[in-house]
Formats: C-alpha cells, structure tokens, sequence
C-alpha cells in the first residue's frame, strides 16, 4: 500500500528559509514550508493541558520523607505538612494516603500527587530475630503497597476499556517511587532488599540514602558500593534501567546517573544565611549543611534526574512498559478463565471481551475483583 | 488556584478491601481556574524546574518524529498532486491518472520529510477516477471505506494484548482536503454527497481548486454559495479552534475565508529579481504566494504552520472514538453503569455465540444436504449409463449370436454340399472304375476285333 520514498527535491535541513545563489544573480528562494512549527503547536497544546506526576515515597518513618518532599518541590506537599504532626502513636492498620497539589511555575501547570506510605517498619527494631519477622512482616507492609500500585493501573485499564471514555484518561498510576535506605553505613537489611526487589518489578524505583548528614564522604562511598552490589546481586533493576536505553547518547547519559546511585539527601526547608545567600540547609553545632551544596549532598542531583531531564522518560517507561505488562499479565489471567467458560480458542479473544467478562462476573462493580496472585505477589 | 484532596486506602488485616475516597473527584481535563473555593494556594518558594516538562515532551517527540496523514479528494484533473507538490514544496511521485478508470481507488505514498531536526512522515492519499463514471451513486463508498480501514487498524493494534502503541505507524486520516471544481455556480451534488458522508469520519478543508480559472469577483460570489448550501444541508467541515488566545484569532480570520481558493504550481518563473512559484499566461503571471492573487499562503499556515497539531487530535479524540464506540456497540459491547444490574454483557455475548453457532450449525446442514443430493444425483447417472451399457452389450451379443448361427447355416449348408460332392464324386469314380474295367474289356475286345 506504501512505501517510504525520499522525494527527489529535498528540502535540506535548515533553520528558517534557505536561499541559495543561482547563476545569473537571481536568487532561489526555497520557501521553508513550516513543518517545524508542529512542535510550538506541541508546545501550546502542553501548556494548555497541564501535567501530572505521581511520586510515592516508601520508607520507616523519621527518615524525613516528608521533609524531602518539601525541598523537592519547595512547597509544603507533604501529607504532614498538609495535616498537621503527631502522629506518633503505632498504627493498626497500615494507610496509603495520598495529596495532590496543583502547583505552576512560568506557565507551565502540574498536578503533583505524592503518596505516603508511613509506619512502615516501626515495628521492626530488634536486629536479633530480623530474618523471621522480616518474612512475616514483608506480607503485611508490602501487600498494600503493592496492592495500590496494581489498583492505579487497573483504574487506569478499566478507563481505557470503557465505550465511552473521557477525552483525557486521568493518570494516577505512580511514575516513581523513592524509596528510603536508612543511613546504616553497613548494608542492605533483607527487608529493604526483599521490597526493593519486588517493587523494581512494577514501578520505576530510586533509591536514595537518606540523612546523609550523618555519614562522612568515605563511610557514603562504601555504603553505596555495596548498596550498588547488593543489588546487583539480587537482580534489582532500579531506575534508569539498563534495558531501556534508547541510544548511545541516552546511555552515557544513564551511566553517570546509574555510577551515583543511591543518592545521599539531605533535606530541609528551612533557609539560613551562607555566606551572605540565603540557602536551605540544616544548621548544626559544627557547621551548616546547604542542601542544593552537591560538595555536602546529592540533592541536586536527585532534582535534576527526578524533575528537571527525567520526568518525561519516567512517565513513558511507566505508561508504556510497567503498565503494558501489567496490562498483559491482567488480561492472560483472565484470558483462560473466559476460553474456557466459552469454549472459545484463547487467542481470538480481544482484549475487549477479557476484561467485559471480568466484570460481569464481579456482583458489586464498585468492588474491583482483585486478579488471582500471580506468584509474584504471594 | 489549587485544590488540595486526599484518597485514603485502607487495608485490614481481616482481608477485606475498602476504598474511601474522602473528598472531590479529580478534574481529570483541563484544570480550571476557579477562585474561592476555600482551597489553599501551594506557593513556590523558589526555582523547582518543572517548567522543562514542555521541553522534555517535546525532545521526546522529535526523538520519535511525527506522522502526518492527508486524503485529497477531488475529480481527476483538479490539480491535486500538484498542490502537495507545492504545499510541501517537493515533487512526489507520479504521472496523470487517466480517466477511465471504472471504480474509485485509492491509492497511499508515505514520504519522509525533514526540516531543520524535524522528521515527519507525510502519507498522501489520493482518490483515482473519482467522478469519471457515468454512475456517481457509489463514488464515496470506497473512500469511506478507506478510512474506515485506517480506524480499524489502529482499534485493532489497541485491542490487542501485547501492543506497541508508541512505535505504530498511525495511518489515520488527519485532514482531507476536498477540491471543489471552479464552475463559480454551486456545489455538484456528487460533491453534497460525499461531504456529507465523510463529515464526521474526517476534518473536512474544502477548497477551490484551480481558482485562477474565476474572476475575483465570481470568486466571493462562489464561496458564499458554497459555505451556505454546506451549512442548509447540514455538513460540517472542520473549524480553525478558536479557544487557544495565541492562535484564536488568525483562526477566526481564516474560518472565514473558507473555503480556500487555491492555485498550485511547481514551475518557477522570475519577477522582479527573484524566482517564484507561479503559473505564466499571455495575459499576466498568477503567483502561487501573492495573497492578492491566490490563498495559497493561507492554506498552508492553517494546515501546517498553526493546526497541524489540532488535525492530529481531533482525528484521534473526536472521529476515532466516535468510530470506536460504534464498533464496540456494534460488537454487542455495553459499559455498565453502577445502578443497572450487569446483565448485559455476558448474556448478549452467550447469545450472539449462541446464534452464530446456530447459522454455522445451519449453514452446515444445508451443504450437507446439498452433498447427499448431488451424490444422488451421480449415482443415478452412473446407474443410467451402467444400463445402456448392459442393454448395449447385450445387443452385440445377441447380435454376435445371430451373426454365429447364420454363419453355422451357411457352414452346415456347405458341409451338406461337400458331402453331396464327395459322394458324387465318389460315385462318379465308381462308375468311372466301373467303365474302365468294363471298358478295358471292351478295348480288349476292341482290340481284338480289331486285330
């Protein structure tokens, strides 16, 4: 039906018009024909809409997450900040709660929604019999993480089934989640290894060394290295991935990032004089740590990866990878279930038909039924 | 403006499940600004950097490039090709359609154009022999079935379990650019027709095509007519958008220039001292970018200078899931809604399975049926044949027979004869002994006498 063809004129590259010389003095005018100018369109049509981003932040608690959160988007986003403290007491039932904030800069408007996951791993403090209550606890704290992370991209599937589906589909799967490595200076705990495993599986993860203020510039050097062989060693895929690198320029660019992970943060909204600058810092009895300072901490760094080059890649590899095999494994599990109530052969079901019948069978469509595990989640 | 909400999970550790949503649903499109709603504003208290979001989507849409598709639809001869060749300022393939052509085809070439760091795949469609037959009645069938096709396509790659929807090659009608012939009277009626049929497949852009052919003054006269008998029978061509301030006003202007009356030309001729695109008569030279002379310049600021974009996501948002939601409802597929009971779905599904095994079962009958009968019928003709053949044999035997008998006679008949022969013949020589004997006697006695 077609073929790409390079026409015989070409308009060769150039910024604007392109005038050339032609022998006796008149010159050739190669009006640009404007094709360029989509990306300005582009650009408008962004502004208009707005963009979203989902963080969610996973760590104990007292590692100032919330805190890291406010210095990242320099605004009060926390769930803390927005509730207020004192929370202090150890609580029943492990709750994901999650803010959204509109915020705008120069125009241009994002719907930031960060979702904390707190209490986690309070009531593991005894190192002695970690391994056991590691095991039993990992159900227990991360099932709901993980739970929360499928139900964002199974509101997001149902969406996309309906017949009539909105004009702009609202995105609330989490794009990033930072997880918080406490500041032992030694290792990896199992559980931290064991969640970090499971959720590289689903989401774009960043590690990050949290309180970095309370490691030397040596102590930080060891601990990341063998927070970096750890993971290896375990398979964990953290983000930038390796795998998605689109081209050499992509992977040297991805292979400084991934030489610095984990990030050690400092974080703090509160502004002290430096040098006659007003800066973010921690003021200590010894001297003042600035936050934005990349000879104290990695925050920058985390910044500009996180917010200010990365956020685009972030959302894609979450949109096209970790939702696409979500959305894979969905409708496979009840692809047999649909063959063979039907006696249809597997393979010509659409995934239209998958997921209707999925819903048929739910009594309370406000219920989502919940997929049987896979081995994964068990 | 900002509205703060929260949505709170819960899980038990009984394993139960339960969504709270606690406060206002989300404003999933354009978030508006409304003020005084008793939400905190979330100032910035400084530079954060999020405000490279618009670059960073935008390198990755360079990275990816673009595609861009037009259908240009129109009688053999109104110029088509060469307007793209002009609108893209490079020369696509081809010669002339001839004009005998007995249906309307189409016929797609993808070309690949940069300009600056821009990469876009162009596909042109162009309809061949449309308005060469005698019978019009069906020429825009085979066009909307073309961008039916496309539509299909992308549905099909959207349904499918493992899918690339970032790296499909999305063949999707953008924009469909209608030649009108300039007669200066009024739009034909195959003209009606197939607007009317494509209007809500497609952006319609009507345009004259060949406008040098009209007075300037014919030329208001015309495109009046044509904009008021699109808007008595109901057709909707595509409106320049209007709610973007940067570009809502040159939009406005333009929608009322509409329909663009074109000239198209790839030649070049000098005047003054530079080259232009222009078409040379004895009479004057009609320059393709002299707004006084064509609107060409207008033309190609609205398709692709300003609304390129605005094409893409109209196709998508408005005609596709228009197309989508036909489809689906026409599978027999239903959404529920929270307060019916879900009874639809399933059922319809078991029941349409239901009837279609029916007919297969059906269908499946009767070609058996019709099987037996022909057999049937062959056996009776082999049966047929088998008797001529026995009567046939039995005829030559009975023959062979006779033949045989007669034969038998005759042979009989000559025996009798050989045995009469024989016997007289046996008796003739008894005689003749007989005589002798007595002869030799008698010759004796002859002898005798004789001597």
């Amino acid at each position: 039906m077609s073929e790409a063809v390079v026409p015989d004129a070409m308009v060769p590259p150039a910024v604007g018009s392109l005038y050339g010389e032609k022998a006796g003095g008149a010159i050739v005018d190669f009006s640009y024909v404007g094709i360029d100018a989509i990306l300005e369109q582009m650009r408008r049509k962004a502004m208009k809409q707005g963009f979203e981003l989902n963080i969610m932040v996973v760590g104990q608690s007292g590692l100032g997450k919330s805190t890291l959160m406010n210095t990242l988007f320099k605004s009060k986003v926390s769930r803390k900040s927005v509730l207020g403290t004192g929370q202090e007491k150890i609580p029943k039932t492990i709750e994901i709660k999650s803010i959204s904030h509109d915020i705008e800069e120069k125009g241009v408007r994002m719907k930031l929604t960060v979702i904390d996951t707190p209490g986690f791993g309070d009531q593991i403090n005894n190192e002695n019999w970690y391994s056991i209550i590691s095991v039993l606890s990992c159900k227990i704290f991360w099932q709901p993480i993980m739970k929360f992370i499928n139900d964002q991209y199974e509101a997001y599937l149902q969406e996309e089934i309906n017949i009539n589906r909105k004009k702009r589909i609202p995105d609330s799967r989490i794009h990033c989640c930072i997880y918080f490595i406490p500041p032992t200076g030694h290792c990896l705990r199992p559980l931290d290894v064991e969640f970090m495993r499971r959720l590289s599986k689903v989401v774009n993860i960043v590690p990050v060394i949290a309180k970095a203020d309370t490691l030397t510039l040596e102590e930080r050097d060891f601990f990341k290295k063998k927070i970096r062989e750890e993971l290896r060693a375990n398979g964990i895929d953290v983000y930038p991935q390796k795998e998605f690198d689109e081209d050499a320029e992509d992977r040297m660019i991805n292979e400084k990032i991934r030489e610095m992970i984990p990030f050690a943060v400092v974080g703090s909204d509160q502004e002290y004089q430096v040098n006659g600058r007003r800066l973010l810092g921690r003021k200590t009895k010894w001297g003042t740590i600035e936050v934005e300072n990349i000879a104290h901490c990695e925050f920058a760094y985390l910044r500009d990866l996180l917010i200010r080059t990365h956020m685009q890649n972030i959302k894609d590899i979450t949109s096209s990878i970790h939702y696409e095999m979500y959305r894979v494994r969905r409708l496979n599990e009840n692809n047999t279930a649909v063959a063979h109530a039907n006696g249809v052969p597997e393979h010509h079901l659409t995934a239209h038909e998958i997921l209707t019948h999925e819903m048929q069978d739910s009594d309370l469509p406000s219920t989502p039924s919940l997929p049987p595990p896979s081995p994964d989640l068990t | 403006m900002v509205r703060s909400e929260q949505a709170s999970f819960e899980y038990n550790s009984g394993g139960g499940f339960v969504l709270r949503l606690t406060a206002l649903t989300m404003a999933s499109t354009e978030i508006a600004r409304q003020a005084g709603e008793g939400v905190r504003a979330v100032p910035l208290a400084g530079h954060v950097g999020f405000d490279s979001m618009p670059d960073q989507l935008v390198n990755k849409s360079v990275n990816r490039g673009f595609c861009f598709n037009i259908l240009c639809v129109g009688e053999t001869g109104l110029g088509k090709s060469t307007l793209m060749d002009t609108l893209f300022n490079t020369k696509f393939e081809g010669e002339p359609t001839q004009h005998n052509q007995p249906g309307v085809t189409l016929k797609s070439n993808t070309y690949e154009l940069q300009e600056s760091n821009v990469r876009l795949k162009l596909t042109v469609v162009n309809t061949v022999g449309f308005g060469d037959q005698i019978n019009k009645e069906d020429s825009y069938k085979s066009i909307v079935e073309f961008i039916d096709a496309q539509f299909e396509a992308y549905l099909q790659e959207e349904l499918k379990i493992k899918r690339t929807l970032h790296s499909y090659h999305d063949t999707r009608i953008h924009a469909c650019l209608y030649f009108i012939a300039p007669t200066g009277h009024s739009l034909k009626s195959l003209d009606l027709v197939t607007m009317k049929k494509l209007d809500s497949k497609v952006n319609i852009i009507p345009i004259v095509a060949k406008s040098d052919a009209i007075a300037k003054s014919e030329l208001a006269k015309f495109k009046i007519k044509i904009t008021s008998e699109l808007v008595s029978n109901g057709v909707q061509i595509y409106q320049f958008p209007t709610d973007d301030e940067s570009v809502a006003e040159i939009n406005s202007t333009m929608n009322s220039h509409l329909p663009f009356a074109v000239v198209g030309s790839t030649e070049e001729v000098k005047i003054g001292n530079k080259m232009v695109k222009a078409r040379q008569y004895p009479w004057g030279t009609v320059q393709v970018e002299n707004e006084n002379h064509c609107d060409f310049v207008k033309l190609r600021e609205m398709l692709i200078r300003v609304n390129m974009e605005d094409l893409r996501e109209q196709t998508h948002t408005r005609h596709y899931e228009l197309y989508r939601r036909c489809k689906l409802e026409e599978m027999g597929f239903k959404d529920t809604d929270p307060d019916s009971k879900p009874f639809s779905l399933q059922e319809t599904y078991e029941a349409k399975r239901n009837e279609f095994m029916g007919e297969l079962q059906k269908k499946e009958e009767e070609m058996r049926q019709m099987f037996v009968q022909r057999v049937k019928e062959k056996e009776a003709e082999l049966k047929e044949a088998e008797k001529e053949l026995h009567e046939k044999f039995d005829r030559l035997k009975k023959l062979h027979q006779d033949e045989k008998k007669k034969l038998e006679d005759k042979k009989k008949t000559l025996d009798d004869e050989v045995n009469t022969f024989k016997q007289k013949k046996t008796a003739a020589e008894l005689l003749q002994n007989q005589a002798q004997q007595a002869g030799g006697s008698t010759t004796l006695k002859r002898d005798k006498e004789r001597k």
